[in-house]
């Protein structure tokens, strides 16, 4: 035991004076997250919060065929252009981007119209760019609306009631609440955690294991009278001193960065004050030493620092799939999940984030599952070190 | 006391050592002397334990090194062939860690290693960081590092290789004074005047096996020749498959 905590000392100060691991472990690792998403997340809400409020604007080929219709359109606030387009003059104009949703009113229009036949009409719009799709769903929603008015009007003209027309009454109930609405905007958010936590022991689970073969003191080090697990263990505890600093600046930084994200415009609540970090913390916690088993037990096997970072790059993907396994099922949290690591800290995130109630049991399997997985990736690190083949 | 008792070891096809059996005494210098892949760091490496032999035995004070792991190497001093040091840590530091490793207290380690420090001429870069020092500068270090325990016995791994004159002459010198304190030294070179100039007994390795064992005088008288070159060049003659 004193000789693990020798190891730990040592490991834990060596790399404190390591330019490379402060900046990858300290900084870049725990803040890339905070900082992307805040940026990312800001500019998602600033862009819908603003389209809605933006006029549409239309592109109207053929005004005289249907006057009333545009009388409509402008009386909605849209922002008609006038232009006169054949049908492919009009998709030419859209697929060049010259304008954006373009609608054709054909010389049949009047006739069909008041011959109370079906008016065609005609909406250019190129689906596969999102912008235009919005402004052609909102053109396609006024339209069906003039198009629903007219048609109560009809029926009114003929002595009919229009309600005739409206078998089914659609009410609407949303019961997501703010917090709930504001998950799917950070569903991303706890992999980034995951990422910050593995993050801050990259370098020393590099350094303690392939970098001290690189440089020779591994040999030294083994001829020692010293258990190999001591050895391990003292490593592996110093990497997880580093992901335990790593996670906790993350969460400040998420703290801090949701100060400033304007999630409420939307009508979400960010549930991420002091009180969740600290939850954060505590349910990553267990995933902790795992990822340091994890790393320190890849890392053992490779010769070079460069030959350990193109493994444990691939490594930090590894919590990536539980979750996006599950985002692509959409898998409810049930208990059984609750013993794979890494989508058992995603789950339970998620949880906290929407304001649900938490059962202590799942909190007890994420925990002991993860450190189950721990212990045994520990056993076979210390077991590769009592191998020979560990000179190299 | 370092004894080694019919060691073999096979790497895959290779007979690396085959058979070597030799004793290192206390207050001798004992020189391992071969070509390069003779087999002198496999067979080191089977004496402080980090291989295991296919067949036979090291003890070292009489303590089995694969029995007694731990307890066999309280008594030895190991400079392997690869003897890096950690860069961002001080002098002072890579000492005190190996102290610490090797269960001594803290006080004890400061003292050992002010002392060795001394004895090897460190004092000016003990508080220094290790980036940036010289071969012979981590040569040193790394040698006051395999000593802060005060083993009786150690083995050093081509100790020589990329040092100056200077920093052999200061080597000579401490394993001579080490000698004379009744420590057992056992050290490994392919370069015959190091051997020469140091050694009380001289191993020849090669091929894996023992060719000659003894003082360098008996080993040239054994062999007919006038210098201890010769006699080396004799002796390796007569081994199949060294040129």
């Amino acid at each position: 035991m004193r000789a693990l905590l020798t190891v730990f000392a040592k490991e834990f100060l060596e790399n404190l004076r390591d330019r490379r691991t402060l900046i990858s472990a300290l900084l870049f690792g725990p803040l890339f997250g905070p900082l992307l998403f805040g940026a990312m997340v800001s500019r998602m809400l600033n862009q819908s919060v603003a389209e809605s409020d933006e006029p549409l604007h239309l592109t109207v080929s053929g005004r005289d065929h249907a006057p009333g219709l545009v009388r409509y359109l402008e009386s909605q606030g849209v922002q008609l252009t006038f232009a006169s387009f054949s049908e492919s003059a009009a998709r030419d104009a859209v697929r060049s981007g010259a304008a954006q949703v373009v609608l054709i009113l054909p010389m049949d229009y009047g006739p069909r119209f008041a011959a109370a036949l079906p008016a065609p009409v005609l909406l250019v719009a190129d689906s596969a760019d999102s912008q235009t799709r919005k402004s052609a769903d909102r053109a396609r929603l006024l339209l069906g609306a003039y198009g629903s008015g007219v048609a109560q009007l009809r029926l009114q003209v003929r002595g009919v009631s229009p309600l005739l027309a409206m078998p089914v009454a659609v009410n609407e109930m949303d019961v997501a609440t703010p917090a709930g609405r504001a998950v799917v905007v950070l569903g991303f958010m706890t992999y980034f955690v995951l990422f910050a936590v593995l993050m801050g022991g990259l370098y020393l689970a590099i350094d303690s294991t392939a970098g001290e073969r690189e440089r020779g003191s591994l040999e030294a080090l083994l001829s020692l009278p010293v258990a190999r697990g001591s050895l391990v263990g003292g490593k592996i505890l110093a990497t997880c001193a580093y992901m335990c600093l790593s996670l906790a600046i993350s969460l400040t930084a998420f703290v801090f960065v949701f100060r400033f994200v304007p999630l409420e415009r939307l009508g979400m609540s960010a549930n991420l004050g002091v009180s969740t970090a600290l939850a954060f913390f505590a349910i990553c916690l267990p995933f902790v030493p795992l990822g340091a088993a994890l790393m320190t037990f890849v890392a053992s096997f490779t010769r070079s620092y460069r030959e350990a970072q193109t493994y444990l790059t691939t490594v930090l993907l590894v919590p990536t799939l539980p979750i996006a396994f599950a985002s692509i099922y959409s898998l409810k949290p049930t208990r059984s999940l609750m013993f794979i690591p890494s989508l058992s800290q995603h789950l339970l995130m998620t949880s906290v984030l929407k304001d649900e109630p938490i059962a202590i049991v799942d909190v007890v399997a994420s925990a002991g599952s993860s450190a189950l997985f721990a212990l045994l990736l520990f056993v076979l690190t210390a077991r590769h070190w009592r191998r020979e083949t560990m000179l190299g | 006391m370092i004894e080694a008792n019919s060691l073999c070891k096979r790497f895959g096809n290779v007979d690396a050592v085959s058979d070597v059996s030799f004793t290192a005494r206390d207050g001798e210098i004992t020189g391992l002397l071969g070509p390069n892949g003779a087999g002198k760091s496999t067979c080191l490496r089977m004496l402080y334990g980090v291989l295991t032999p296919d067949s036979g035995s090291a003890r070292i004070d009489g303590i089995d090194i694969r029995g007694e792991t731990s307890a066999a190497r309280a008594h030895l001093g190991v400079l392997p062939h690869a003897a890096g040091l950690y860069n961002n840590l001080t002098a002072r530091e890579n000492i005190d860690y190996f102290g610490a490793l090797q269960g001594i207290r803290r006080e004890e380690s400061h003292r050992r290693a002010a002392k060795l420090a001394r004895a090897l001429g460190m004092e000016t870069f003990i508080d220094r960081r290790v980036k940036g020092f010289s071969q012979g500068q981590r040569i040193k270090v790394a040698l006051a590092r395999a000593l802060v325990h005060d083993p009786g016995n150690l083995i050093l791994d081509e100790p020589t290789n990329g040092l100056d004159v200077m920093a052999i002459r200061s080597l000579r010198e401490m394993l001579h004074a080490l000698k004379t304190l009744g420590r057992c030294i056992l050290f490994s070179s392919h370069v015959m005047q190091e051997v020469a100039a140091l050694c009380d007994r001289i191993i020849i390795i090669g091929g894996g096996r023992v060719l000659a064992d003894g003082t360098p005088q008996a080993i040239r008288e054994a062999s007919g020749s006038q210098t201890l070159e010769e006699a080396f060049l004799n002796v390796l003659g007569n081994s199949e498959g060294v040129s």
